[in-house]
Order: structure tokens, then C-alpha cells, then sequence
């Protein structure tokens, strides 16, 4: 669209005309993907393994008072019975942020869903059978589901304060805050010609994977483990659970098979420490999958309640932004202080604003711990401050494009200011104009019709590391070990691209392995959309290594001197000729054959101080745009059209971009449309499974999903990319909510925007039109 | 249909169903569904499980040619009939609508495309011209939290298209 910015360098250089990178290149693996080929978790066969199932009752907080395993022990082909009394005590607790989480409940169920007891047994009817046969006696605690519940004087604490004594918060249910602020306040609200303040809910809502997932632990020979898991983060997971059980690295082995769906709900080690001690415990195998009501207790986004107030001039300019906000997490920290104080930091919006005030909190609650989830706490606070512009914007007579378009921040402009600024690192109203100009914002609007624009923003990564090793072999063709979970965005696809184009291999002679920390070298995570950024880099640098040290060996085997050869992606440059570089290296390699192998490292520091730990490696940036036509008799929402415009860099393959995309604008919608966990007086979950809990589907698809990128090569990921993955959900909510109010003329301030909940404001503002004649 | 019961188990049925072709038999407790025979028991574990309860459609199969979810028939109930799963679609390769799912960037994390692989392949074998709104109701059956549902109206499409010869 505009001209490179090559501020600073980018990995790789700038794309190769003719090559790979920039194709839409067939996803790997997608033969097996589309014929039943793929081994997911529950596919892996395991012969003789014992089955695991789990016990839980049903409420949200109790004392356990007993469990009597007795009877469940003596029925046959039970191998085990499982209580917290059998584990190491005190009860090993793992987490992220806190070490709060115990592997099995101890003394106090805090939600509903934690495991009680665990039975293994030689068949999964015998375990079921078994798991009936366990009584367990508790009594009811009054439990806090609620953000009002878990803040009132007095509540109940979630947790007991021996599990946080240096915490000063301990006393409270507020397990971590955090404040953002810059700016003079009083001098802004000066300026300041209109005020707007509201009140807006973001629900809990589960992550839902198709692919339910579950853990096998093998014990092995050397008294180490096999875990086997659909995990993002596999290093983390070996580390935890070596940890929990006091082994070395490397007696235990992570197998992560490519999560069916991962969307942040499958990073963080939940049931694996409790699998991985049965398996010692019983020396066998121990297999569990979990049900689909299994997965919603085991995972979830946090709800958020955000108080706003905001001011604005005449002109639309906003002078002061005041954010005060709670996200309701669950019974254990999880990642959720991290969601909260990440979402929170860009909680103000990628604006220009002189004041600004943030408060956030994570507030523990007797429900399910929520965790990451694909837009990690930034949709949240999204959904407040996009409404927020859109409030301000019709008491101004204004429009949502013209309100943006006044206060969104140029390239290079802080929209963070202080001591932890951030400034923006793409042209962004580019997207905003590309988003307005694909929705038809000017078009004549039909009747029962409205528009919503909205802007969301999410900081990637702030530190990480992640390591490859490519091996080129003698024919030609080529191996990546790259630790990066394949769970859907396709990464494993990218990584033959750029070999392809960094060696000169075609793209289907190079393979990759993944998934198994024994074989492929250390990666932080899967997850902030981060992997095509870090782990790209490392396997662009495994290349330019290997193209060295072919380079070095050419010279030594023929006696050209290295001084005058150079090398280039896929070429060895000699005095009279540029030769591909599998032939050089074939010729280097000479008759005993044998390989080269390179090694890349992607590593980010942090910063110390910062509040996230350090600068974000990228700034996501996404721009939505929705056309929803609004039945009145029904409150039923028609999207006539979706659109989302992500500034990606650089589109590596364009399919997977679209994919990716059009992924997160459904599963945006699916927030702001339909989604909603809903907990009892009891902590109860009421619409556990697929029955109750709607998710999309091809119904609620827009008339026309439109999705589009800008490419600027501005990223810092390979030939100027960035992660993409999550951008088209940030700001769904908002773009739906304008849109509504606009076709209606009410405005709704909690999602999910269900009919019911469209249908009641309609009718209650048209019983207040009746009520009292408006002076107009 | 009356399944002959095994001896040894009043509780364990024996079926005996054509499975992509050649017959079986299923030798399981009376409430194993389908998809459990298929996964557990015949070791075919193309067809994929998720809610286990008729929503989500992970678990697609065609019974008699007949697009079902093998989560809610039993296996007693398959006997005598023809069971067609993934793997019996995908015995000579990848088929023109796999290829076309590959080719529309419908594949994401791959855990639903089976069951939407067999969904669409059921529409396109009854209604080989299928409008839009015709193939979004009959894959409305069929979650996919990827959200790939635009890409997979495209595949489908195209896949008509082919198939009626619009295309080489
Ligand atoms: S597993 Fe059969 S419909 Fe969901
Ligand atoms: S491709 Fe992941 S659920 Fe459909």
C-alpha cells in the first residue's frame, strides 16, 4: 500500500519475488487433516493404558468433611482410588502467576468442577462405575459468583490467605490490580464540552473447542514420564510437572499432539500434574479424555464489568478517558492477573488522549479459573471504550468513522503516555479508511438498519525466546524442529515457506517436527499470536546459519577461498557463478555425504519495570466494521455485512491470513451475540455443553463476511510481518453494539446482545417514549 | 433388526455392520454408540467426538447413505447396515471435496472437517447444485470453533461446480 519502513531490520530482508513466502501455500498436514488422517489425543492408541475418570459435585464451594473411596476400591478393575490425602503433602500446587492451584482439591471444593478424587481403573466403564460408587460428604459454603458477591464487605474469601501471606490483598478478593495514568485531569476536563458515562458487561464465556482434549501419562523404564497432552505450551508443561514431582528436565518428555482448537484455553497445565502422579503412583498408563462439559469447568475468559467516563470536546477530540475496571476470574490465579493488566494497559484505546486514568482488578471468584483466551483481556476493555467513542459521538452528532478518525494515534504518536509509553507501530487509520470504505459507511442505510465501526488493539508478546534447528539434507530436502503448537493458525506451513525460500528447497521437501520436547529444541509458548514473529525469526536465522556453513565447507573441500564466495537465500555466490545452494551443498558435502545443521534463536528481553514485563514486540491492530439489520418484533439480529480490516505487515500466506481472520470475526460475534456462561446461586455452571451454551454457527455467519489486511512490511517478524491471529475479535463487540444502537436507537451496554436482551431495551425505551413526550 | 446377544454377557451385543465396505462385527455393551464402536472397537478414529450429545457433528458419519451422528445411534442399531466414515471417503486419496476444502483455506485446526467433510458430501450426493442458503442449513448441524464456515461455503461450492463440470 505505501512504501516499506525499514526503521528497523527485518528478519529474512524483504520478500523474494518469486518464492514461497507471500503464497498461499496448502496448509501442511492437510491431506491428513481432511481424511481422518490426523491423530488428535484421543486418537493415539495405547495399548493396555488404564482409564482415568474424575469426581467432582456439584456446587461451587464446600468443605469436604469425607470421602469414603472404600466402596469404589473394591469394584472390579479398579486400580486406584485417588484422594488428596495420597498425594506428597501439604498437596503440591502449581500456576503461571501464583502457585495456588492444587492438584487435586484439598479440604474445599472452589468450584464447580474440581476434581475431588480421581479413580484409575482398567476400563472407562469400571472408573465411571467407581466414580459413583466414591461418596463424598461436604457442606455447602456461601461461595462468591459474582463480581458484586466476591467485592462486598465481609464476602467469603476464595482463598485462604496462608496461600498468599506476603500478599497485602490477601484479605480481600482482589488478587492483583493495576493502574495506568498520565495526564493532567483537572486542565483536561477543563477543556473539556461533553461528558459521557456508562456502565458496560463483558460475560464469562468458554473457549469450546471442538477437540475436548485430555492427558496420557507413560511411565517410562528410567522412572521418568511420557506426558502426552494437546498443549500450546509444551516447555511449560514439562517443567511443571518435573517440578511438581521433583524430576530432572529430562525424565520428563511432553508429546503435544496438535490441539484441535486451542484459542488460549489449552496453554496452561490444568489436569496434567494430577494425570502425571497417578502415573506413578500406579505404574501404569493413565489415559483421560475429558468430556465437553469437562472442558467448559476447566477453562474460560474472565467477565469484566467497566465504569467509564469520558470527555470530549466540540469537536469530537477526547480530553480525558477514566477507566475503572473489574474482570471476574475464577478459584486460581491461572494467567488471569497477567489478562487483566495486559487488557487494561491498552484498556484507553489507540488514541491520542491527554488524561487518562485506569484501574483494573482481577477478582477472584468461586468459578472456574479463567485463562487466556484469543484477544487476551483487551476485548474486554474494547468493548467499553469503543462504546465509550460511539456515546460521546452521538451526543456530539457525530459519526463513528469521524469521532475514530479525530483521536486515533499516526505512526510513531504515543497512545500510551508516561513512564511506560507506547507509541503506534503501523499506519493505522489505513485500516480504520480501508474498514469504512468496505462497509459502504456512506451508502443510504435501508430501514431496521445501522452501522458500527470500532478499533481494537492488543500489545503481543513483551519477552520470549524460541529456538529451531533446521537440517539440510544430502538430497536436497530439508527437516524444521520448531516447537511451536500447530493448533489451527497453520505455522507449520509458514516454516516450509521460509525454508523453502532461505535454502532454495521446494516447499514439499521440507518437513517439520514438532510437538515433542525430547527431539525439538526449547519454545517459550504458543500463544499472543507471537510464533510466526519469534519462531519464524529463529528458523530464518537456523537457515543463514546453515547457508555458512555450507559456505565454509564449499571453501574447504574445493580450496576456493571463502573470501571469495558469498551466500544469499537459496545461493552460493562464486567469482563466476551463482549456484543453488542445495548444489553447493552437495558439492561441499562431497562423497561421505551426511547434512548440515544450523541453529536459530529468536530471543526478546524484557524490561525491567515495565508493568508487562517489557515493550511489546508488536502491536495487534484490527479495524471491524458491521451492517446488522435488527428485526423489532424479535430483536434478532441480522448481520448484512462483517468487516475486518487486520494490519498484518506482511501476509506470508494469504489463505491463512483470511483463515485466521474470518476465524476470529465468528468467534467475536460469538461474544457479542450469543455467549454466555451462566452460573446458579450454587456456582452451578447451568449451560454446561454444546445443548445449552450456543456457540455460532453456519446460520450466524454474516451475509457478507468481508475480510482485508494492510501490508505496510512494518512488522518485526519475518520479511516485515506480524502475528495476526487475534485482531479480528478485539473490537467485534463494539462494532455490533454502534451498529444495533444505530438500526434501533437504543443502545445496549451488556452482552451478549441475545434477541431477548435487543427486544427488551426496544420496548422498555419505546414504553418510555410513551410515557413522557420527549421535548425535542 | 435383533442383534444376537453374546453368551457370555447379557449386557454385550454383537452387531454386524458393513463398514466402508466390508462387514464387521461389533461386539459391545448395549449402550456403546456408534461413534465408540467405530473409534474404540474398530480402531477408526477418522470420525471424531466432542459433545457426545447430537450438537456438534464432529462425529458425522453416513449410515445406509444417510448422514447421521454416530454419537446417537447405537451400535445394536447400525446392525445390518452400511456405515460409510471418513476413512471409506478417503480410501483413494483425497477426494474432489477434500481437495477443495484444502484449496479454500477451510482447514484450520482440523477436529470438526471430518464430520463437515462427510455433512457436505451427504448435501452435494442429494442436492448436487446446492444455493448457498441451502448449504449453510444443512451443515448447520456441524460446529467449528476455528470458524471456518465461509471458507467451507466455498469449498462446497466449488465443489459443485466441479462436479457439474463447470470447471477441468
Ligand atoms: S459428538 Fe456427535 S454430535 Fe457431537
Ligand atoms: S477447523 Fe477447528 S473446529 Fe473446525
Amino acid at each position: 500500500m505505501t512504501d516499506p519502513v525499514k526503521s528497523v531490520p527485518i528478519p529474512g530482508g524483504l520478500p523474494h519475488e518469486h518464492g514461497a513466502v507471500g503464497q498461499s501455500v496448502t496448509r501442511y498436514g492437510g491431506v491428513d487433516r481432511v481424511s481422518g488422517g490426523q491423530r488428535f489425543l484421543a486418537d493415539l492408541s495405547f495399548p493396555g493404558a488404564a482409564q482415568v475418570a474424575l469426581v467432582t459435585i456439584p456446587l461451587g464451594c464446600a468443605d469436604i468433611l469425607g470421602i469414603d473411596t472404600s466402596l469404589a476400591a473394591r469394584l472390579p478393575g479398579v486400580l486406584a482410588v485417588v484422594t488428596a490425602e495420597d498425594l506428597p503433602q501439604p498437596v503440591p500446587r502449581f500456576g503461571v502467576s501464583h502457585q495456588d492451584r492444587p492438584v487435586l482439591a484439598t479440604g474445599r471444593v472452589n468450584y464447580h468442577g474440581e476434581p475431588v478424587a480421581a479413580v484409575v481403573a482398567e476400563t472407562l466403564d469400571a472408573a465411571q462405575a467407581a466414580v459413583r460408587a466414591v461418596r463424598v460428604d461436604y457442606r455447602e459454603l456461601p461461595g462468591v459468583y459474582t463480581l458484586d458477591e466476591a467485592l462486598a464487605p465481609g464476602a467469603h474469601l476464595v482463598q485462604d490467605q496462608s496461600i498468599r501471606p506476603d500478599d497485602p490483598k490477601r484479605d480481600s478478593n482482589v488478587l492483583k490490580d493495576a493502574h495506568y495514568a498520565w495526564g493532567d485531569l483537572a486542565a483536561a476536563q477543563q477543556r473539556t464540552e461533553a461528558v459521557v458515562e456508562h456502565v458496560y458487561t463483558f460475560p464469562m464465556v468458554t473457549h469450546f473447542p471442538i477437540e475436548p482434549g485430555g492427558t496420557v501419562v507413560v511411565p517410562t523404564d528410567e522412572g521418568g514420564l511420557d506426558v502426552y497432552s494437546p498443549v500450546q505450551h509444551p516447555y511449560l508443561l514439562q517443567r511443571t510437572v518435573a517440578s511438581l514431582l521433583q524430576l530432572p528436565l529430562n525424565k520428563v518428555r511432553v508429546f503435544a499432539p496438535d490441539p484441535g482448537g486451542g484459542f488460549g484455553g489449552k496453554q496452561n497445565p490444568k489436569y496434567e500434574p494430577l494425570m502425571s502422579f497417578l502415573a506413578q503412583r500406579t505404574r501404569r498408563t493413565c489415559r483421560l479424555v475429558l468430556s465437553l462439559e469437562e472442558t467448559f469447568q476447566a477453562m474460560r475468559r474472565a467477565g469484566c464489568r467497566i465504569k467509564a467516563r469520558t470527555g470530549f470536546t466540540r469537536q469530537g477530540e477526547i480530553t480525558f478517558h477514566e477507566l475503572d475496571a473489574d474482570y471476574l476470574i475464577g478459584a486460581y490465579a491461572d494467567v488471569a492477573p497477567r489478562v487483566m493488566a495486559k487488557g487494561s494497559y491498552v484498556g484507553g484505546g489507540p488514541y491520542r488522549i491527554p488524561a487518562v486514568r485506569i484501574t483494573a482488578r482481577a477478582v477472584l471468584s468461586n468459578t472456574t479459573p479463567s485463562t487466556a483466551f484469543r484477544g487476551f483481556g483487551s476485548p474486554q476493555m474494547a468493548w467499553g471504550t469503543e462504546s465509550q467513542l460511539d456515546a460521546g459521538a452521538r451526543v456530539l452528532g457525530l459519526d463513528g468513522l469521524q469521532v475514530r478518525r479525530r483521536n486515533l494515534v499516526a505512526r510513531g504518536e504515543a497512545f500510551i503516555r508516561g513512564d511506560h509509553q507506547a507509541t503506534a507501530d503501523g499506519d493505522w487509520a489505513q485500516s480504520l479508511e480501508k474498514a469504512a470504505e468496505l462497509v459502504g459507511w456512506h451508502e443510504p442505510l435501508k430501514p431496521n438498519r445501522g452501522r458500527g465501526i470500532a478499533v481494537g488493539i492488543k500489545p503481543g508478546a513483551t519477552s520470549g525466546l524460541s529456538q529451531s534447528l533446521v537440517r539440510l539434507l544430502y538430497d536436497g530436502s530439508a527437516i524444521v524442529y520448531a516447537g511451536t503448537s500447530d493448533m489451527g493458525q497453520g505455522a507449520r506451513t509458514l516454516w516450509q515457506q521460509i525454508v523453502a525460500d532461505e535454502l532454495g528447497t521446494p516447499v514439499d521437501q521440507v518437513n517439520v517436527v514438532s510437538g515433542d520436547t525430547g527431539a525439538v529444541p526449547f519454545d517459550l509458548q504458543t500463544s499472543a499470536s507471537r510464533s510466526t514473529v519469534f519462531m519464524g525469526t529463529a528458523v530464518i536465522e537456523a537457515c543463514a546459519d546453515i547457508r555458512r556453513r555450507i559456505l565454509d565447507l564449499y571453501a574447504e573441500t574445493t580450496g576456493v577461498p571463502a573470501g571469495e564466495l558469498d551466500e544469499r537465500p537459496g545461493v552460493l555466490v562464486t567469482a563466476d557463478r551463482e549456484m543453488p545452494l542445495v548444489e553447493a551443498a552437495r558439492e561441499a558435502l562431497g562423497p561421505l555425504r551426511g547434512e548440515f545443521i544450523g541453529q536459530g534463536v529468536s530471543r526478546l528481553r524484557g524490561r525491567s519495570g515495565h508493568p508487562l514485563g517489557g515493550d511489546a514486540a508488536f502491536y495487534e491492530f484490527n479495524c471491524t466494521a458491521i451492517e446488522v439489520e435488527v428485526d423489532p418484533e424479535t430483536g434478532e439480529l441480522l448481520l448484512t455485512r462483517h468487516v475486518s480490516v487486520g494490519d498484518v505487515g506482511r501476509e506470508l500466506n494469504p489463505i491463512q491470513v483470511v483463515s485466521q481472520d474470518e476465524g476470529a470475526s465468528i468467534m467475536g460475534l460469538g461474544h457479542s451475540q450469543m455467549e454466555q456462561v451462566l452460573v446458579d446461586e450454587h456456582g452451578r455452571i447451568r449451560n454446561l455443553g454444546a445443548l445449552d451454551y450456543r456457540i455460532p454457527t453456519f446460520k450466524d455467519v454474516p451475509v457478507e463476511l468481508v475480510t482485508a489486511a494492510v501490508e505496510n512490511h512494518d512488522g518485526p517478524g519475518p520479511y516485515g510481518s506480524k502475528g495476526i491471529s487475534e485482531g479480528a475479535l478485539l473490537c467485534t463487540a463494539g462494532a455490533l453494539g454502534a451498529a444495533v444502537a444505530q438500526a434501533t436507537g437504543v443502545v445496549v451496554r451488556d452482552l451478549p446482545l441475545t434477541p431477548e436482551r435487543v427486544w427488551s431495551a426496544i420496548r422498555a425505551a419505546n414504553a418510555d417514549r410513551s410515557a413522557a413526550p420527549r421535548p425535542e | 433388526m435383533s442383534p444376537a446377544q453374546a453368551d457370555e454377557d447379557p449386557l454385550t451385543t454383537t452387531s454386524t455392520v458393513t463398514v466402508n465396505g466390508t462387514a464387521r462385527i461389533v461386539t459391545a455393551p448395549a449402550h456403546r454408540s456408534l461413534l465408540e464402536g467405530l473409534r474404540d472397537i474398530l480402531g477408526l478414529t477418522g470420525t471424531k467426538s466432542c459433545c457426545a450429545e447430537g450438537e456438534c457433528g464432529a462425529c458425522t458419519v453416513l449410515l445406509d447413505g444417510k448422514a447421521v451422528n454416530s454419537c446417537l445411534v447405537l451400535c445394536v442399531e447400525s446392525d445390518g447396515h452400511e456405515v460409510t466414515t471418513i476413512e471409506g471417503l478417503s480410501e483413494c486419496g483425497p477426494t474432489d471435496l477434500q481437495e477443495e476444502f484444502l484449496n479454500a483455506g477451510a482447514v484450520q485446526c482440523g477436529f470438526c472437517i471430518p464430520g463437515q467433510v462427510m455433512s457436505a458430501e451427504y448435501l452435494l450426493r442429494t442436492n448436487p447444485a446446492p444455493s448457498e442458503p441451502e448449504i449453510r442449513e444443512a451443515l448447520s448441524g456441524n460446529l467449528c470453533r476455528c470458524g471456518g464456515y465461509a471458507r467451507i461455503v466455498a469449498a462446497v461450492k466449488e465443489t459443485a461446480a466441479r462436479r457439474a463440470g463447470d470447471h477441468d
